[in-house]
This record gives structure tokens, sequence and C-alpha cells, in this order.
């Protein structure tokens, strides 16, 4: 019962830190998905842009993330000890997935609805805005769903480098060897995965066409 | 014939041609070593209002042809030639939608209501909006459906016997002067078939569009056509009129004459 108390008597505290995480979480995803829909749709057609961009996109998603933030603070601008150099990783972090889905959402339409949309006359774009995009729709969302988990999770560990959120309660909680102060980060950014996972996932099944 | 036109308002020639296959071969390259030829010296004519069949076994090129038509593959040599121009020449969005096209299972947007996938054309047309729900409702009435009933319908809802006919509509929908229909019946029960190909039969003869018709099914040949062309191994190996066209002495017209005595022999056996 001691967690409890704890949890009432810092629950300002814990309510800050959460709303602190789903702020970065919230940015480094936008930024994802602001880069990362419209790249997979510039690679459907340029067979070497993709390679380049998948090959980043991956090489950024091996990279551990502690090493990420590591080698993120020496770099001017945008490095640093501090929210900015976690945006940075974490949207590094959520441009595979995002990326990767939109890909082949885009290029895994029924070809002979591709075929049906030339042959009346669509324009490429027009084939891009109007039948690929719409019908990879739910895929998309499904790599925005795979990356916010990833986020939520790993935003965690930029406590370390002085982002905030919730993980400053779990790094403190190891250091003091504190239960209550590590399940007071640890149980909310569980509870917002799987709550975004819930959500999303929701989307998801709506978005779909059958 | 030398194929630069005005742009403009292109018309058939003279004598009435509104496609015709000059010489045509068309070559996939595999790597630079191998090519493979699809369709060897096509020489063929569609003359207004005509329906022509092309028939031929699986791989044979009939829709190899088909596409050359509309300009989704372009001849390696040869030209093919669309109301006097050839499609080289062509501004390619505009030769296509001014061609309709229907193929197998309707190939209709699993994502846009029957009014919205028949309204496609006249929508990238940008027709307004009174005119463009004008013509939805005119050509669902034409393929025999209700507007009321089916137009807010997803293509899901429908059956395939109503996807086709929506298939057709969407062509029909800005009012092509030539229609390309590839296998369009061929997924469909064969009561539904039978049916569908009475009615399109018709439709044909009434609305005077020249129509060019991908089968592999010889009865459907017979029924539809107004001249048969017959290919094998990318090459034409025979053509006529449907009265006509069982008398020609050639091995692979007797194949396909064959095939249907086994097919009626088939039937008989099934109803035993």
């Amino acid at each position: 019962m001691s967690y409890w108390r704890f949890f009432l008597e810092h629950r300002s505290e814990i309510l800050g830190a959460t709303l602190e995480h789903v702020e970065l979480v919230l940015i480094a995803m936008g930024i994802a998905i602001v880069i990362g829909v419209p790249l997979g749709m510039a690679i459907v057609h340029r067979a070497a842009l993709r390679n380049v961009a998948l090959g980043l996109a991956s090489i950024f998603q091996t990279i551990p993330s502690l090493a990420l933030f590591g080698f993120l603070i020496p770099i001017p601008f945008i490095g640093g000890i501090g929210k900015r150099t976690a945006i940075v990783a974490l949207t590094l972090y959520a441009l595979l997935p995002i990326l990767r889905n939109t890909y082949v959402g885009l290029t895994g339409i029924d070809a002979t609805l591709l075929e049906a949309a030339e042959a009346m006359g669509m324009t490429r774009s027009q084939i891009m805005m109007r039948v690929r995009l719409p019908l990879a729709l739910s895929v998309i969302l499904a790599g925005v769903r795979t990356a916010t988990v990833i986020t939520i999770g790993v935003a965690t560990i930029a406590a370390a480098i002085g982002a905030g959120g919730l993980g400053t309660f779990i790094f403190r909680g190891v250091a003091l060897v504190s239960d209550s102060l590590l399940l007071a980060g640890a149980i909310p950014a569980a509870l917002l995965a799987i709550l975004a996972d819930v959500l999303l996932g929701r989307l998801e099944r709506r978005l779909k066409v059958v | 014939m030398n194929s630069i036109k005005p742009m403009g308002k292109p018309a058939t020639t003279g004598n009435g041609e509104v496609i015709a296959f000059r010489d045509v071969y068309y070559r996939v390259e595999n790597g630079s070593v191998a090519s493979r030829e699809l369709v060897s010296g096509a020489e063929l004519t569609v003359r207004n209002g005509e329906t022509l069949v092309l028939l031929g076994r699986s791989g044979s090129g009939k829709t190899t042809l088909l596409r050359l038509i509309n300009g989704m593959l372009l001849p390696s040599s040869g030209a093919v030639e669309v109301e006097g121009r050839a499609t080289k020449e062509w501004d390619l969005i505009r030769l296509r939608r001014g061609i309709g096209y229907v193929i197998q299972e309707g190939g209709l947007f699993p994502h846009f209501t029957v009014a919205e996938n028949v309204g496609l054309v006249p929508t990238l047309e940008n027709w307004d909006e009174a005119r463009k729900t004008v013509r939805v409702e005119e050509v669902l009435h034409i393929v025999g459906l209700d507007p009321k009933e089916f137009g807010e319908r997803k293509p899901r809802e429908l059956s395939g016997g109503q996807r086709q006919r929506v298939g057709v509509a969407r062509a029909l929908a800005a009012d092509p002067k030539i229609l390309l229909m590839d296998e369009p019946f061929a997924a469909l029960d064969p009561v539904t078939r039978a049916e569908l190909q009475k009615e399109f039969r018709e439709l044909a003869r009434r609305l005077g569009k020249t129509i060019v018709f991908v089968t592999h099914d010889l009865r459907e040949a017979l029924f539809l056509a107004t001249n048969i062309v017959l290919l094998a191994g990318g090459k034409v190996v025979a053509s006529g009129a449907p009265e006509n066209f069982l008398k020609i002495d050639h091995p692979e017209v007797r194949a396909f004459a064959e095939s249907l005595v086994v097919s009626d022999a088939d039937r008989v056996g099934e109803s035993a």
C-alpha cells in the first residue's frame, strides 16, 4: 500500500512527468510523420532514393537508443543536453516504421486497380493521391502505431540526457533503489504505450478498405 | 500514312478506320541479351461501330494488343493508330480518357462508391457536379442498375454481375468512341455471364461504339463479334466474320472449334 501512498502524494509530479513524456512523443511523432509519409510517397517511383532512404532509416533503427543519444550530444545545433537532442533521436527511431509501412502500403495495391487507374487516364500524381494513398492508409497507420509504441518506450531513456519525462522517475528509482519511485515512472509509461496501441489499432481498423 | 495531325478534335480517317495496327511488333527486353516478342507483325483495322473480338489462348498476345491501343504499351516498331494518329504522337492521358476500359472483376476502386467509380473520368475532366450526376444516373440506367438503389453502395456490397455492370457504366461515362474490354465476363458464373453477354450485345449495337473485346472463349467471340481475329504466339493467324470464322482452314481455328465440341460433350456428361 506504500506504493499507493507514494502515487497519491506525488500525483502532480507524476502527472507533470507524464505530460512531458507525451509532449516528447507527440513532437517526435509529428516530425517523423511529416518526413516519413511524403518521403515514402517520393520513393515509390525512385529506386535510387528508395535504397538510400530505407537503408539510412534501418541504420538509425539498429543503433542502440542510449548510443544514439550519445552520438547526437556532441553534434552542434541539434545536439547537447536536453529535450532537443531527445526529440531528434526519437524522430530518427520513429522514421523507419513509418517510412517502410508507407512504402509497403503504397506499393502493395492490387495491380488491376493501378492498371484500371492508368487506363482511365489518371496521371501519376492522381493515382498517388486518389488511389494509392487512400488504399494504403491503414497500413501507414499501422506503421505510425508501431512507431508510437517504440517512441513511448525509448522516450523513458531520454531522461538520461536530461529531457525529462517518466524516465526521470525510473532512473531515480534505480539510483535510490526505490521501488515506489521506479514504478511511478514505469507504470504510467506502460499504460501510455498500451493506450496508444489500442486507440491507434482501433483507428487502423476503421480506415481499412475491404 | 503519316500520323502527325494537328491537336484538337481527332477524326476517323476517310475509310471509317478508328484503330489500325500497321506492322506492329512489341518486344520486352530481358536484360541485354534476350528479348521476347509478344506481338509479331500485327496488321489489323477496326472500323467505326465494329465489335472486334481478339480470340486466343492464354499468352497469345491478345491483352498486349489491347494495351497497345490505349498506349499502356507502345510498339517496339510499326505504329498503332487511333483515330488516324499514332499512339506515340498522342498525349496519352487525353488518349486514355477518350477510351473506355473494362477489365475482369470490373477493376472498381473499393474506397469509392458506385457513383464515384462511374463518375471518375468526368471528375478527372472537371465536369460540373450537376452534369456529372445526370450522366452517372444515365449510364447506370443504361447498364440496368437503379442509381437510387446502387449509387451510394461500395463495390463490396455488389454481386459479381453487378460489379461488372458498374465497370461497363464507368467505361461509358465520358461517352468515349472506343471501348476496350479485357475478358470482362470471364469471372462470372455461366448464367450471369450469358445474361450480360446478351445485354451487352444489344447495348453495343444500340450505342454504336467501336469495341475491341478480348476473350479466350470462342462461344463468346461468335456471339458478340462483328469480326474475329485469332491470335497465336503473338501473330494474327486468322480473321473473319463470325458466320465464316469456323470455315477457315487453319489448325488453330480447328483447335478452338474442337474445344466447343468437347465442352458440349462435357455438359452432356454432367447432366447424365
